[in-house]
């Protein structure tokens, strides 16, 4: 199932993200989409701003994984956009990070999906038709995990439901 | 303890495989840094960039290459150290494993280094009579930060990136221009070609306090190459390199007004882009500051500031208890 969301820029859309993370559960994985500047890294902030994360949470680019263990639930922030070949995902030990007691968030997780657990959430940011900061998300859950919280999920972009519904 | 000064450092923290030996924490014996090397012809095999297994295959001729390059033996050394964080844990975990097997073997003391504090001992590695008070700003793919230097181990965080690190900008400007990896030389190069005053990018942050924001320029260059796709790249490139120079310059100068620092030293990768080498060499002569410039060896990561900073914290601390970990978000140590 699909969910449209628009924010009008980067403070809408990390408070979007920050109303998410309360359906942040143990072991869920959460794969953030879009060119550059789309605000992948911004969703990230303020899903861990809505954990109770109060550290800055900056680009895990280089680092390719930072963790933040002060919020509701630990946080993985992940970026395989240095990545080049799909065993280097392997090596990095994504799949077995999927596997504890945190919620793990993958910038540019799209184009690692054979590498990882079929079962997540895709967020997919792209820049706005309105010239400016307009950006809208398209959530598709893939699994059972995040298909069984579908509803919650409605509920819970309700608030960012677009005025005209474009197709996502 | 044997008093030859000479210490074994070994770096693996992100990308980079590396090891120097340098003695009593300025004088480089050698330094070596898998990517600058042909280690492919002379050891075999492939040469990965990143993950832990690569930092497996490359840490032994690594190592070995800097004793030999040194012209010394294992057992000579002093202490041997690694980097402790921050880091990839995987990666941190093979040099500080190496660096702890090998101080075992030779009977040696073991010393972890913090990365950062690496980067920052580097400038007085290339220039012992570097003046403190210094401003650092350390500038790199991974980092961007302004510390006020007081002494060696005394350290005050200024102000740190609330986002992306300026190389990071760098590179993901130039990829997003087409201009290929690394990213920081090619728009460096282009730059040069172009005018950069021709787009009014934002500077973020400008005039508040010492933290950067790269995130909101790095879109504003993607939102106007979107709008203007005829625009010239040089001048793209220029504009955008520009408005990253006058915000860590402008943060830079006034830290070191209101520190009442000597003078200004640069740290990290981005400290090899020319604009910014100049910029920081203007502003330290117009405010009467010396400026310290790494060379481009130094800027990038190395084991020779791990070496450096090892020996400062040997004299300090003592040793590093051999069943300490890897803390992958180490942080810089303030006072």
């Amino acid at each position: 199932m699909n969910l449209v969301a628009g924010t009008t820029g980067v403070e809408q859309t990390r408070a979007l993200a920050g109303a998410l993370s309360g359906l942040a559960r143990a072991g869920d994985l959460v794969l953030l989409a879009g060119e550059l500047g789309a605000g992948k890294t911004a969703f990230a902030q303020g899903f861990a701003a809505g954990l109770g994360v109060d550290e800055v949470v900056t680009s895990p680019t280089f680092t390719l994984v930072r963790t933040y263990p002060g919020g509701r639930l630990r946080m993985n922030h992940v970026d395989v956009y240095r990545l080049e070949h799909l065993q280097e995902v392997i090596d990095l030990g994504l799949a077995e990070m999927v596997d504890d007691p945190a919620v793990t968030l993958i910038e540019w997780g799209d184009a690692v999906v054979p590498a990882l657990p079929a079962d997540f959430l895709e967020v997919r940011l792209a820049y706005g038709d309105q010239a400016g900061d307009h950006r809208s998300l398209c959530l598709r859950t893939v699994g059972p995990a995040w298909a069984a919280r579908e509803r919650a999920l409605g509920a819970v972009l309700a608030p960012w439901a677009p005025a005209r519904g474009p197709a996502c | 303890m044997n008093g030859s000064g000479l210490i074994l450092g070994i770096e693996t923290s992100c990308d980079e495989t590396a090891a120097a030996v340098v003695a009593r924490g300025v004088d480089i014996r050698s330094s070596v840094v898998s990517s600058q090397v042909d280690l492919h012809a002379r050891f075999g095999g492939v040469v990965p960039e990143i993950a832990s297994r690569a930092h497996v295959e490359l840490l032994t001729p690594v190592v070995a290459e800097a004793l030999v390059e040194s012209g010394a033996e294992g057992p000579e050394m002093q202490a041997v150290a690694a980097t402790v964080g921050p880091g990839l844990v995987g990666s941190l975990l093979v040099g500080v494993a190496g660096a702890k097997a090998l101080a075992l073997v030779w009977g040696l003391p073991f010393v972890g280094v913090n990365h950062l504090e690496a980067h920052l001992v580097s400038s007085f590695v290339e220039d012992p009579t570097l003046e403190l008070p210094v401003v650092a700003l350390l500038v790199s793919g991974g980092h961007t930060m302004l510390v006020a230097v007081e002494d060696v181990g005394r350290y005050r965080l200024l102000g740190s990136t609330l986002d992306d690190a300026a190389g990071e900008a760098f590179d993901k400007v130039a990829r997003y221009l087409g201009l290929g990896y690394p990213g920081g030389p090619a728009i460096d190069r282009l730059a040069i070609a172009g005018d950069p005053a021709a787009i009014p990018f934002p500077r973020a942050l400008l005039d508040q306090g010492y933290d950067f924001s790269f995130s909101g320029l790095k879109t504003a260059v993607v939102t106007y190459v979107r709008q203007h796709p005829d625009a010239a790249t040089e001048d793209v490139a220029a504009s955008f390199q520009q408005a990253v120079v006058d915000v860590l310059v402008a943060k830079a100068r006034r830290a070191a007004r209101e520190v009442g620092a000597t003078s200004i030293a640069l740290g990290g990768g981005v400290a090899a882009n020319s604009a910014l080498r100049e910029a920081v060499l203007d502003a330290c002569t117009a405010d009467g500051l010396a400026a310290f410039l790494p060379s481009r060896a130094m800027c990038t990561d190395n084991a020779a500031m791990v070496a450096a900073a090892a020996w400062w914290r040997l004299e300090h601390d003592g040793p590093t208890p051999l069943d300490a970990g890897v803390e992958p978000n180490l942080r810089l140590p303030v006072v």
